[in-house]
């Protein structure tokens, strides 16, 4: 296949990966980015979810949000921002242009996630867990940071890890309105029948993706606080990821 | 929309007024529109299904050889890493410039939600029931088919529901090859900064996903109706 050839000349070619828009800055600008939104979502969302869990209230909104951020295209939110006369394609700093359109899409694109996983992170505290804490007199928010956040942490940690890699895949889609990140390459080579770039692109893409999604399976590893007790010297077997990466329920993507 | 009164006001998808909402872009452009419905449905339909009978297959050999179900959850989920974006492009070259480049990659994404599903729902059949249904004497085909899958069906379903509202929303991401149904509205609106375009065409993507969810819910509704009483 001379598509694959081509893909090939262009990822050895180290020409391609340095200057203002080589692989290597624009794959630092996709990290910025996710990274930055991903924060933003965490921010919002994260308070809010754990509250809510907490006082058990608001459960209908936590599960409806995904169902709704589902059904609305990434693509399309992303557009009607880039068209609107605010934020538009101005350029932010490092974000580049159409740096804000793109950040604020992707936050609102990390928020159903986070907000569910940590909402029934903390409603899946087992009751006698929970009543056992307030029968040693434990005040709501010694309950809430020293027994709920502390079992609940799994949970969220696998939202974040789902919403982390969702985000670095779906920031490609900003190329689609000339913005910032990864996706350039991919739409550049397509557009211009340059399949090997176009593929290259993607590749680097996927790669990336799945070195996240790998080591967001490792920090979820390591804070959750009923593995660490149960295994002594366990330490080897923690790290293989496996397990984890294969039995996360797919949401959605970009 | 009276001669005199076009001459008095532009139209408001005019150029100089570029509103938002408006009605009459929706009544001058109503056969695009509905081209782009019809594909944006077309598209999207054809991708689950394939996606459905590619899941059906896999879903079985997992339950039958457990060495093979991680192997095949694994790999189902590996894809789901793969932006459309970078997915699209990798198809190309062999199926060209296509609608079957999109319907490809939307039915490999819809393949694990399902595949996932079916595992779900199939491994939630009582085994009492389906020691039940072998003294009656069911074979391996009719225990599948007439009691497994049926009480199979909810779990499925909603496996279905999630698969078909995300690829609603990921088949206007198609518009890179040309074929995203109602997403190549939405490119061109930004392309030529075409607001209403644009607003129409992303407000259709909502509400067509969320019609496409609630005939699957109503489905559900007909093909079980012993859940209904447990549902209510």
């Amino acid at each position: 296949m001379t598509v694959f050839n081509d893909m090939w000349a262009y990822l050895t070619n180290g020409a391609n990966w340095t200057g203002g828009d080589g692989i290597a800055a624009l794959l630092a600008q996709q990290l910025l980015l996710t990274v930055t939104a991903l924060l933003m979502a965490m921010v919002v969302g994260l308070p809010i979810a754990l509250w809510l869990g907490h006082l058990g209230r608001g459960g209908f909104l936590a599960i409806n949000i995904s169902n709704v951020g589902r059904a609305i295209p990434t693509f399309a939110l992303l557009a009607l921002l880039v068209v609107a006369p605010w934020p538009g394609t101005g350029e932010l700093g490092p974000y580049g242009r159409a740096g804000l359109a793109t950040l604020i899409a992707l936050t609102l694109f990390a928020l159903p996630p986070i907000i569910t996983n940590s909402y029934v992170a903390m409603r899946e505290v087992p009751s006698d867990v929970r009543e056992a804490a307030r029968g040693m007199g434990m005040t709501g928010a010694q309950r809430f940071w020293r027994v709920e956040l502390p079992l609940g942490m799994p949970l969220v940690m696998s939202g974040l890890r789902l919403a982390l890699v969702q985000v670095w895949a779906t920031a490609t889609i900003a190329a689609l309105v000339a913005g910032p990140g990864l996706g350039q390459v991919i739409t550049d080579g397509f557009f211009r029948s340059n399949y090997g770039k176009g593929i290259a692109g993607a590749l680097v893409v996927a790669a990336v993706a799945l070195v996240l999604e790998l080591l967001a399976a490792l920090a979820q590893r390591s804070v959750d606080p009923t593995r660490r007790g149960a295994r002594v010297g366990g330490r080897a077997d923690a790290l293989s990821v496996q397990p984890a990466t294969v039995d996360q329920p797919a949401e959605s993507v970009g | 929309m009276t001669l005199l009164g076009a001459a008095e006001e532009p139209s408001c998808y005019s150029r100089l007024v570029n509103d938002w909402v408006c009605a009459d872009y929706v009544s001058d452009r109503q056969q695009e529109i509905v081209d782009a419905t019809l594909q944006h449905i077309g598209i999207t339909v054809v991708s689950v299904l394939l996606g459905l009978v590619i899941a059906f297959p896999l879903a079985l050999l997992a339950r039958r050889l457990p060495r093979l179900e991680s192997a095949i959850l694994a790999i189902t989920t590996g894809i789901y890493t793969v932006p459309s974006l970078a997915l699209f492009p990798l198809l190309v070259p062999f199926t060209g410039l296509s609608a079957t480049t999109v319907v490809i990659g939307l039915a490999l994404y819809a393949l694990t939600i399902l595949v996932r599903s079916l595992l779900e729902g199939l491994r939630a059949v009582p085994d009492d029931v389906r020691e039940s249904a072998t003294g009656l004497g069911y074979g391996p085909g009719g225990l599948l088919m007439r009691i497994e899958l049926p009480l199979a069906l909810p779990v499925l379903v909603a496996g279905l529901r999630v698969a078909t509202v995300s690829t609603v929303a990921l088949t206007t991401v198609g518009s890179l090859v040309a074929y995203g149904g109602l997403g190549n509205l939405i490119k061109d609106g930004v392309l030529t900064n075409f607001r209403a375009e644009l607003f129409t065409a992303s407000v259709l993507c909502v509400v067509l996903a969320v019609l496409l969810d609630l005939l699957l819910v109503l489905l559900q509704r007909v093909l079980t109706p012993w859940t209904k009483g447990a549902a209510a």
